[in-house]
């Protein structure tokens, strides 16, 4: 018989990342119609990506260790995705969970460093890459194997400031820096080929000095082999993620309004029993 | 100001290896003894000033204490989001470094005038202000600043050699040092260009009016206790900033003689408009701005007349 250790283990959600991503859909479902808020289509789509780094890459999550890895969300607008991996690995209590957008939180609609978990607040697009390269800078000058993660929007690649820290940790060759690209397609207004076309992406990534990879998004066994893989030449790397925006949700599939919108009482309905199915 | 920069920063970096130094491409002839000294330590992160705030904001969470360097427009006004958002709200100790405060880069024209850096930094929340008068203040500013676990902006002047005249190098956080002990005039002043503050006190004792002169190099921690006792003891003050009046150091006088209900008038010396497109030598434009040591004498030699005649 199994100790009670083992038993537990083999239970831990983090063993199972279908499922680890299925239980982020229905909780980003959920916290998103209490609070009446929207960003629901953003959440969908990192889902997977977010239950990938979660089970098994992030080394370390929730510890004081100066050793860990670091995570910077620079697309804060799907901080809810992260709370409910941070709740999945036992790091926010159900009630924590359930202050999303309250007020007086820590789990804002952004994610703050205050919060147990979080190591940087983000929520201006554009900034998070920049801070993910002094954070792998200062692992190298520590002589520390610690990594650092950093998932973008693709939207964010319309700001300026994203395509400094590329070309920074390019010449720098911070080969312990990996950001993800959440390429859902869309962003506030629109979607993104016509509001400010990206591509060739990757191409772009890979004009910067980055190891840059195609893949896609929704697919766990290829990112989480995308991101253990050694870099080529030690660079660093970029996950071109492309993903599908609401994913899990039929109606919200390629939908510009559901970056914003709220859920109604029969939508709502709706979305739980096809994210269960997924 | 910028040698003194450097070389007291190799000094603290000698005792701290904590401390590694960003520059966005800037500081020619300034910042080689720290490259030399600390190669490992010393990063030019290319003309990229919100890329080195980020980089800064990752270095400070890990540890590390980053100095980040540029002319004080550049420094302040561009990457201004990312110090907000990074080692403000993060409260992590990066030190934002700007260089040439007012009009110290004279001739570059208004790009480099470094007119709103006070009035933006000093609404941030945990963020000091510091802008040293002279260079021996500024060393004693960098000193003391180093131990804060918070955030720093510093406005450092370019100028190595001039020395304000009394000041003799004192500087204390959320304090103000006093110049001199006239009762006939109050001037309060910040930066390099307490120089012609204190150069229009001794012109005026000459001419018989005595002031006191008071230098604000910490704006934030404000030296308010300090502030309010002087404008208590006066019926006028006149402050004096290579800034705009708005939002600067006169600003900061009128807060404390309202929220202290002192009934002392405050006349605010500095830059109220630019002439479209003028630039000139750092003198041309103090003295187009009502900021020489004259018309600094001719202001105060006015407001010492109409307390006379009340």
């Amino acid at each position: 018989m199994p100790s009670a250790q083992h038993v537990w283990k083999a239970d831990r959600v983090t063993d199972r990342p279908e499922a680890f991503a299925r239980e982020i859909r229905r909780i980003v479902l959920e916290q998103s119609k209490r609070a009446n808020v929207g960003h629901i289509g953003s959440a969908l789509s990192i889902a997977d990506l977010i239950a990938v780094l979660y089970c098994g890459v992030l080394r370390g999550v929730g510890t004081d260790d100066p050793g860990r890895d670091r995570f910077v969300l620079s697309k804060g607008h799907a901080a809810l995705a992260l709370y409910a991996a941070l709740h999945l690995c036992g790091l926010l209590s159900e009630d924590e969970l359930d202050s999303f957008a309250g007020d007086g939180t820590l789990l804002g609609t952004h994610p703050e460093r205050e919060l147990r978990g979080i190591d940087f607040t983000s929520g201006s697009l554009g900034q998070g890459l920049s801070t993910a390269c002094g954070a792998a800078l200062a692992a190298r000058l520590d002589g520390s194997e610690r990594r650092v993660f950093c998932l973008l929007s693709d939207a964010e690649c319309n700001e300026g400031s994203t395509w400094e820290a590329a070309m920074f940790a390019g010449h720098r060759r911070l080969g312990n820096l990996s950001a993800i690209v959440d390429v859902n397609g869309q962003q506030a207004l629109g979607y993104t080929r016509d509001v400010l076309d990206l591509e060739p992406l990757a191409d772009r990534w890979s004009a910067f000095g980055w190891d840059a990879r195609e893949v896609d998004g929704h697919d766990h066994e290829a990112c989480r082999a995308a991101l253990q893989e050694p870099s080529l030449d030690g660079r660093p790397r970029v996950l071109v993620a492309r993903t599908e925006f609401g994913h899990g949700v039929s109606f919200m599939t390629s939908r510009i309004e559901w970056h914003y919108l709220p859920l109604d009482d029969e939508q709502y309905r709706l979305a739980l029993a096809e994210v269960a199915g997924t | 100001m910028r040698g003194t920069f450097v070389s007291t920063l190799v000094e603290l970096a000698t005792e701290d290896e904590r401390i590694v130094l960003l520059t966005a491409d800037l500081g020619f002839t300034v910042v080689e003894p720290f490259a030399e000294r600390f190669p490992d330590r010393f990063f030019n992160v290319g003309v990229a000033e919100q890329n080195m705030v980020g980089v800064a904001t990752g270095l400070a969470e890990a540890g590390y204490v980053p100095y980040v360097y540029s002319i004080a427009t550049f420094a302040s006004l561009r990457p201004y989001e990312f110090i907000r958002n990074g080692p403000v709200h993060h409260r992590l100790p990066v030190r934002v470094v700007g260089v040439g405060g007012g009009f110290d880069y004279g001739t570059n024209g208004p790009s480099h005038h470094a007119l709103e850096d006070l009035a933006v930094m000093r609404v941030l929340p945990g963020l000091a202000v510091l802008a040293p008068a002279d260079f021996e203040q500024a060393r004693a500013a960098l000193l003391a600043a180093h131990a804060l676990p918070g955030p720093v902006y510093f406005r450092l002047g370019k100028d190595d050699s001039s020395r304000v005249d009394g000041l003799g190098g004192r500087f204390r956080l959320g304090r103000a040092e006093t110049i001199g002990a006239g009762g006939d005039v109050l001037l309060v002043t910040t930066g390099s260009i307490a120089r012609n503050a204190v150069a229009a006190a001794q012109a005026l004792a000459a001419n018989g009016v005595e002031a006191t002169v008071l230098v604000v190099a910490s704006i934030t921690p404000s030296p308010t206790e300090d502030l309010a006792e002087a404008l208590e003891r006066f019926d006028a003050a006149v402050t004096v900033e290579a800034h705009y009046v708005d939002g600067g150091l006169g600003s900061l006088v009128c807060e404390v003689a309202a929220e202290h209900g002192l009934p002392c008038r405050v006349v605010r010396c500095g830059v109220r408009e630019l002439e479209p497109g003028r630039s000139g030598s750092e003198a041309y434009l103090n003295e187009t701005h009502g900021l020489s040591v004259e018309k600094l004498v001719a202001t105060c030699t006015a407001v010492a007349s109409v307390r006379e005649r009340l």
